[in-house]
């Protein structure tokens, strides 16, 4: 038992580094909510110490002969009445604390940044738009934003119920279809925050994560004006020769490349793939192995996803990573 | 000499006890055999029925856990997939809410409430044997579904639309709900049941101020069933029929509302939690004063806290759908009336720390599992307290915090005080005590290896990590704790495993009870261990809340009733005045029949819903039946 608490304590303070935590907040909602988080937490571990003190005492103590004594009833009256008030004060105590957060928790109404996003199974939708709503660029598990500045994302879903959920920046709110939710996000400093989909969405509900990036505002300006961009030509034979493979294949019928006849739009935008960290929401590190592998298979790496497996040669899989690879 | 004005048969004024016991025994002995098991009516072979059979699929259930923790002891783990996965968890938690939880709590309450209240079977006794067969049908098409590898994998809460016709073909969503409907109709039956045979069959004497806490929990519990399930009966149908016949109730493309599934779902599945835990802390209430030699202390505070929990129960539904987008008003109500629900909680706990602190604990087996559910419960409630904060509910809604939580709720909060009423009523239905020393053992085991398991979840749902996951990747700090918990569950399964054994060999070599081992003061404990089959040889009169502490040497009897035919006594709700005597229906196997043609229509019903037009007409037989005139001269007042 002692081992264990050991054990516990030792795991809880190795997991405050995380990035995916409620208990590492980097955003103004999450700095609130892990202040009040740490609030409950304490009122009531001291309730539960007194409750369990008093019941121990209560089973352990000498008594003295078994005597129904009418002042002792009359007492243990008065102290369940005493509790019971307490009981009713730290409660409407608490209450008006979650209150107090409710009030103080940011509400971008006129944010600078706007997203819409639209979960689907099992990856997200992201749709930056100018002040005017309309789209500047489209992509996929990953957003950039700027540090100190909110961010409004216009939850939606395209199929079953999501919740967009990055513990780091700000609680979760659910992407429910016929629906519009709005969530407000706002980093303090600049990192990587990862999230992922919290309400049960089937199959590859484990694996729907996405990395929220916040930068300096220079860097965020940079990275949108390349995200708006179409995509880069290929550079070198090789990569021409995949982006050859991915018009020909039936890629293009799921898939856009901005810039190219590739124009589908049920899976994620590929244009600036390469680029992005991750790939298969938050499955595996973007290199050109991992490429070539989700490519090969994706089935086994992510069963159940809808993306089909698409016969290639050695030849044409290496040059279609090469590719997609060159997508930054 | 008294005599039955018609057939000149002896009243039990007349016999003495032997004569009696007799002729007692030829009226209400069900026939032996295999068809006299199947027409028995006889509320303790059945509710025991219940309580084995709920027990096994509380072992399938945990066998499921297992296989969850296996699954996610290691980080991007193999041993089991996606698609089996969801099947798994959502087996586990549709099979532990309605095959055990439910269940074994209205099994207990057929089983004791007859006897407690001092009554010979309870009432509408062939709804009671449907209500069983009903539900062990729909149990067996959960499983047997789940073995054929289309058991339902859209969780045990099936939200629309992912389990709607779009994202959930096949039949798995539909064998859901239907068992849903089975265990529905059988938990329905026997809260009719329980609440017509406390307010109408108590001994007389047993005013409402008298009745034990217990009762009052059954009651409070039978009533939150007949207002909570038809919320549930209502969704599952219409899920039904958008997945059957087409309707839209939950298809938002064509005017149907993806969130009224869940305001119905958990309309019913908030106070599904006080179902189970209502009965639960009923069993603590009484099992505490036979450990501490004193009646319980706040008698009428805890009925009271019984009932607020069980109205405030419906008013909490929407902590459920904190995250969903609702406007703030609406969920600063349910956070103030969720947190409010931690007063008739707080009190009860007052309660018992009182009564403990002012007896003379003795510490056997059942005492443990209610100081254990004590110590487990008080942490389970606070964390309701945490989720019952909006803003608060936002960060862990979903994770494995709320896992912690609510087995905390459920295991520390219900499954403990039940181990323990097992414990104490054992040797009531069996005649046979279980053993001290494996008692200590199992409870040991259970405790230690619940907390082992499923504190940390806590830690991993503030952490981050999502609920009905299949698996994590290896880069989030999740692996070391997971595999901590998975080895914790060994502990914990270890424990239950003792329990069982425990009472297998308890009940065929346990040592010999007597009718009251316990020196407890409830009725039940006023007949033989197990009773017999008229439960009470004359009815008992009651004049106190403890009859066998007050009047232990000679409890007042009632006399007058017939001998010849089942007959109970019917007294007034508030004082328990005697009223009539009312004949009790006699064995039939036509409950058996009509529950097999319930089960064939609802189950064809998945498939086609001319199902319930055909499928009708032999339950409509069978009901014939069941319901012919016995001749049976009316009851006499």
């Amino acid at each position: 038992m002692k081992a264990a608490v050991v054990i516990i304590i030792a795991a809880l303070l190795a997991g405050c580094g995380g990035n995916q935590s409620a208990l590492d907040p980097h955003g103004a909602s999450s700095v609130a909510l892990k202040d009040l988080i740490v609030l409950f937490a304490l009122i009531c571990s001291v309730i539960w110490l007194l409750v369990t003190g008093f019941l121990l005492w209560a089973v352990m103590r000498r008594r003295a002969e078994a005597r129904r004594d009418p002042a002792a009833e009359r007492r243990m009256t008065v102290a369940v009445r005493a509790s019971m008030t307490a009981t009713v004060v730290i409660v409407a105590g608490l209450t008006v604390a979650s209150f107090h957060t409710t009030q103080s928790l940011h509400s971008g109404a006129d944010a600078p940044v706007f997203v819409s996003v639209k979960g689907q199974q099992w990856w997200w939708q992201f749709t930056y738009r100018d002040g005017n709503q309309a789209p500047l660029f489209q992509t996929a598990n990953e957003i950039h934003i700027p540090v100190g500045k909110d961010v409004r994302l216009e939850l939606e879903s395209i199929d079953v119920i999501h919740s967009l959920w990055i513990p780091s920046l700000a609680g979760k709110l659910d992407l429910i279809p016929g629906r519009k939710n709005v969530l407000t996000l706002r980093a303090d400093r600049p990192g990587t925050y990862r999230g992922q989909c919290a309400e049960f969405c089937g199959l590859q509900h484990g694996h729907m994560a996405l990395l929220v990036i916040a930068q300096d505002d220079s860097s965020y300006r940079q990275w949108v004006a390349a995200q708006a961009a179409p995509a880069a030509e290929p550079s070198d034979a090789e990569a021409a020769a995949g982006k050859a493979v991915f018009m020909s294949k039936p890629c293009a019928a799921c898939h856009t490349v901005r810039g190219t006849p590739a124009t589908g739009s049920s899976g994620p935008d590929l244009t600036h793939v390469g680029g992005r960290q991750t790939i298969g929401a938050g499955l595996l590190e973007t290199t050109r192995g991992s490429l070539a592998a989700w490519i090969a298979d994706p089935q086994t790496l992510k069963p159940g996803n809808n993306m089909p497996l698409v016969p290639l040669t050695g030849e044409e899989l290496r040059q279609l990573s090469a590719y997609m690879e060159g997508l930054r | 000499m008294m005599r039955d004005r018609d057939t000149q048969e002896p009243l039990d004024v007349d016999l003495d006890d032997a004569e009696l016991a007799a002729k007692l025994e030829k009226t209400w002995a069900s026939r032996p055999g295999f068809w006299g098991a199947i027409a028995t009516v006889d509320h303790k072979v059945i509710a025991r029925r219940y309580v084995v059979t709920a027990f096994v699929f509380l072992i399938l259930g945990g066998l499921l856990a297992m296989a969850m923790r296996l699954q996610l002891s290691r980080p991007e783990a193999c041993f089991i997939g996606p698609d089996r996965y969801n099947q798994i968890f959502t087996m586990h938690g549709s099979n532990m809410m309605f095959l055990f939880a439910v269940p074994v709590m209205e099994a207990m309450a057929v089983y004791l409430v007859p006897l407690m209240v001092g009554t010979r079977n309870i009432a509408f006794p062939r709804l009671n044997a449907f209500s069983y067969w009903i539900f062990l049908f729909g149990g067996l098409l959960l499983w047997l579904s789940f073995a054929l590898d289309t058991g339902p994998d859209v969780g045990w809460f099936a939200y629309v639309p992912l389990s709607g016709p779009q994202y959930a073909p096949g039949k798995r969503a539909d064998l859901w709900a239907q068992m849903i409907t089975f265990t529905e109709l059988a938990a329905l039956a026997v809260a009719v049941e329980i609440v017509v045979t406390v307010f109408k069959q108590r001994a007389p004497g047993m005013s409402l101020d008298r009745i034990p806490v217990l009762v009052w929990a059954m009651l409070v519990m039978s009533f939150l069933v007949i207002m909570a399930m038809p919320a549930i009966m209502v969704a599952s149908s219409t899920l039904i029929l958008d997945r059957l016949v087409g309707t839209q109730f939950y298809n938002p493309a064509l005017g149907g509302d993806a969130l009224l599934w869940q305001h119905l779902f958990w309309f019913f599945g908030h106070p599904e939690v006080y179902i189970i835990f209502l009965p639960a802390v009923g069993m603590v209430s009484t099992i505490l004063p036979s450990f501490v030699g004193r009646p319980l202390f706040g008698y009428l505070l805890l009925v009271m806290a019984l009932i607020a929990t069980g109205v405030l129960s419906f008013g909490l539904w929407v902590h459920h759908m904190f995250v969903v987008g609702l406007p703030r008003v609406g969920e600063s109500f349910f956070t103030a009336s969720s947190m409010a629900i931690a007063v008739p909680a707080g009190v009860q706990i007052f309660c018992w720390l009182a009564t403990l602190w002012a007896g003379r604990p003795v510490f056997r087996t059942p005492l443990l599992f209610v100081l254990g559910f004590i110590v487990t419960f008080v942490i389970g409630g606070l964390t309701g307290v945490m989720v019952a904060s909006v803003p608060l509910d936002s960060q862990v809604h979903d994770t494995y915090f709320v896992v912690a939580h609510f087995h905390y709720v459920l295991i520390g909060g219900a499954v403990f005080p039940l181990i323990g009423a097992v414990y104490f009523w054992f040797p009531k239905m069996t005649g046979r005590m279980m053993s001290e020393r494996l008692g200590r053992w199992a409870f040991g085991l259970i405790f230690t290896g619940f907390h082992l398991t499923f504190f940390p979840m806590h830690i991993l749902g503030l952490w981050g990590m999502p609920r009905r996951v299949y698996t994590y990747q290896p880069e989030l700090p999740w692996a070391g704790l997971n595999l901590f918990i998975s080895l914790s569950s060994v502990i914990l399964a270890a424990g239950f495993l003792v329990f069982f054994i425990d009472a297998l060999r308890s009940w065929k070599n346990g040592l010999p009870a007597g009718p009251n081992p316990w020196k407890a003061s409830t009725l039940e404990w006023a007949t033989s261990s197990p009773p017999p089959a008229y439960n009470f040889r004359r009815i008992p009169v009651v004049g106190s809340r403890d009859p066998l502490w007050s009047e232990a040497a000679d409890l007042p009897v009632a006399a007058g009733m017939r001998t010849h035919r089942r007959e109970l006594l019917v007294t007034s709700m508030v004082e328990a005045l005697p009223q009539a005597r009312e004949s009790s229906p006699s064995d039939s196997v036509w409950p058996f029949w009509t529950a097999i043609a319930t089960a064939i229509m609802l189950i064809w019903s998945i498939f086609s819903p001319w199902a319930v037009v055909w499928g009708s007409i032999p339950i409509a037989v069978a009901l014939i039946g069941w319901f012919w005139p016995k001749g049976t001269p009316e009851d006499e007042s």
